[in-house]
């Protein structure tokens, strides 16, 4: 069982610009978390914060003694090479990072379990195929296989089913069903309500602060995403400097 | 006898061919590897900008001592790595792109070369120093040279993953807590070294085409990390062998011999090449069904 991840007065900001702002919580252990909001909400900025490649610029985030690396995490925009001469197996390997690190060694059964996990996300007969000539939706099931291998139980995904078909989107949402099954926790920034309606039972609404954060049929009301439309554009070029909560 | 004459007797009669040959191959499985990655990072023109920010390192070994090996070779490499290393610092701290910080560098680095060689020495010295004498590599050069590619093979074995998953993903070593960083430095560590041993055989200018070209040149034809490594070394022994064989028949410099043999092959891996302008344009008529 995961540790809950905590937020406490949470605060990450760019330019002094705060991009989330105040925000307090706990995804507990083994939910299933939608993480919703318009653009500019501070979704991805939450993300980031907790894989630690942002710092908090107040309050803090508690991983329950994990360390940033042993969480897994799928960037929104991946910042790999796509021309890079490297085949689906070996991208998928690299998932055993936290295992085998550097120089340790990639045994047989890690190859087979690699695989599998290309089989788990339906890419079984890629293995030596290389990634320059997967599509969009081939790659991102790559990812998620990456992720399979990773083996963490903590899971951050950042809007996964961008520009992916239908098809895909819904195996892979199994997948991430299969991950709840497994009790680990799953945070994943999202904009298709629908789909967020139908798969996940919580919900944080963000939009720079905390809109609302529990059940998803509470939370996705229309009163609230109106409030959260009007919280995201009020962002000011001159805004004072925040004096709330330095408690 | 005709081709004993042409492609063995050089070698075996004359034992600077015998050295210059050697250095040559020895360039080769160092400078093959290195160049691979350096075109997969984009970084190409920064293995350039690289070969010309050691020259006045090397200059100030030259005032120092002359023509001394170990004076121009030490000057070189910490000039390469200060380069280096502030490069990627500038680019960190402002608003400036690596490549643009290279490039001030190397144009700095490279008038403030040439001032301080001319300073002090000949027209002579000079073009030593901007395009070597691979015919004139002595003993103490030819380690320097062997040592480097031996410390490059083993080095780049020994973090080759590493270095390679910071190459291809390096948002995803971050975030496992890779560090990329560490990795990156010692990579550019080993394209200084590199450099600093090709500035032997071919000088300040002409480095960098044993580095680049046959890399280039293996990208045009393989598909894999480590047939573009291996075809990389083979491009470049074979460059160093066909210029050395050039310049004595025909009597014309080596260096830019063997930098021109490379091109050579470069340009027949542009026409003729897996990934060339020829197959590309002939895959049109034809595909698969599937």
């Amino acid at each position: 069982m995961p540790p809950a991840l905590v937020l406490d007065n949470l605060t990450v900001a760019y330019d002094r610009h705060s991009a989330v702002h105040h925000l307090s919580g706990r995804f507990e252990p083994g939910s299933l978390t939608a993480l919703v909001g318009p653009n500019g909400a501070g979704k991805s900025t939450l993300l980031k914060a907790l894989t630690g490649e942002l710092r908090a610029a107040e309050g803090r985030i508690d991983l329950g003694g994990l360390k940033p690396g042993d969480l897994a995490y799928l960037p929104q925009h991946s910042a790999l090479d796509r021309t890079f001469p490297i085949d689906v197996l070996e991208m998928v390997l690299l998932g055993l990072w936290g295992r085998v690190g550097p120089f340790g060694r990639v045994t047989m059964a890690m190859r087979e379990e690699g695989r599998r996990a290309l089989s788990a996300v339906k890419l079984a007969g890629f293995e030596r195929r290389s990634i320059a000539s997967l599509s969009v939706g081939q790659l991102q099931r790559a990812l998620f296989a990456r992720v399979l291998l990773q083996d963490a139980p903590i899971i951050l995904l950042d809007e996964p089913f961008n520009a992916i078909d239908a098809r895909t989107t819904a195996d892979l949402v199994q997948q991430i069903y299969r991950w709840h099954g497994e009790r680990r926790t799953v945070v994943a920034a999202l904009h298709d309500l629908g789909q967020v309606r139908e798969h996940f039972p919580q919900t944080l609404l963000l939009a720079r602060r905390c809109v609302d954060w529990g059940p998803t049929a509470r939370v996705l009301t229309a009163e609230n995403q109106f409030r959260a439309r009007g919280m995201a554009e009020n962002w000011a070029a001159s805004a004072a400097i925040c004096r709330s909560a330095v408690a | 006898m005709a081709l004993y004459e042409l492609l063995l007797q050089p070698f075996a009669e004359f034992a600077f061919m015998r050295r210059a040959l050697v250095a040559s191959l020895a360039l080769a499985f160092g400078c093959g590897p290195v160049g691979v990655l350096l075109v997969l990072r984009r970084m190409s023109l920064v293995g350039d900008a690289m070969s010309h920010a050691i020259l006045p390192g090397a200059a100030v070994g030259f005032l120092m001592a002359g023509l001394s090996l170990g004076w121009m070779s030490v000057g070189g490499l910490l000039a390469g790595l200060a380069v280096a290393l502030g490069s990627g610092l500038l680019s960190r701290a402002t608003v400036l792109p690596e490549d643009a910080s290279f490039a001030a560098f190397y144009a700095v680095a490279l008038a403030a070369g040439v001032l301080l060689v001319s300073w002090k020495g000949s027209n002579v010295d000079l073009m030593h120093v901007l395009f070597g004498s691979v015919l004139a590599v002595d003993d103490d050069a030819l380690l320097l040279i062997a040592a480097v590619a031996t410390l490059t093979l083993l080095l780049g074995a020994a973090i080759y993953r590493p270095l390679v998953t910071e190459c291809f993903d390096p948002g995803f070593l971050r975030q496992v807590g890779g560090r990329g960083g560490f990795y990156h430095m010692a990579f550019m560590a080993l394209v200084v070294l590199n450099l600093v041993a090709a500035f032997q055989a071919l000088g300040t200018l002409m480095a960098v085409g044993l580095m680049m070209l046959p890399a280039v040149s293996a990208r045009l034809w393989a598909t894999r990390l480590w047939s573009l490594m291996a075809l990389s070394v083979a491009f470049g022994i074979a460059a160093g062998y066909g210029g050395l064989v050039l310049s004595f028949h025909v009597d014309v410099p080596s260096g830019p011999a063997i930098v021109l043999a490379a091109g050579a092959l470069y340009v027949s891996s542009l026409l003729l090449g897996r990934e060339g302008l020829l197959r590309r344009h002939l895959a049109r008529f034809r595909h698969l069904e599937a």
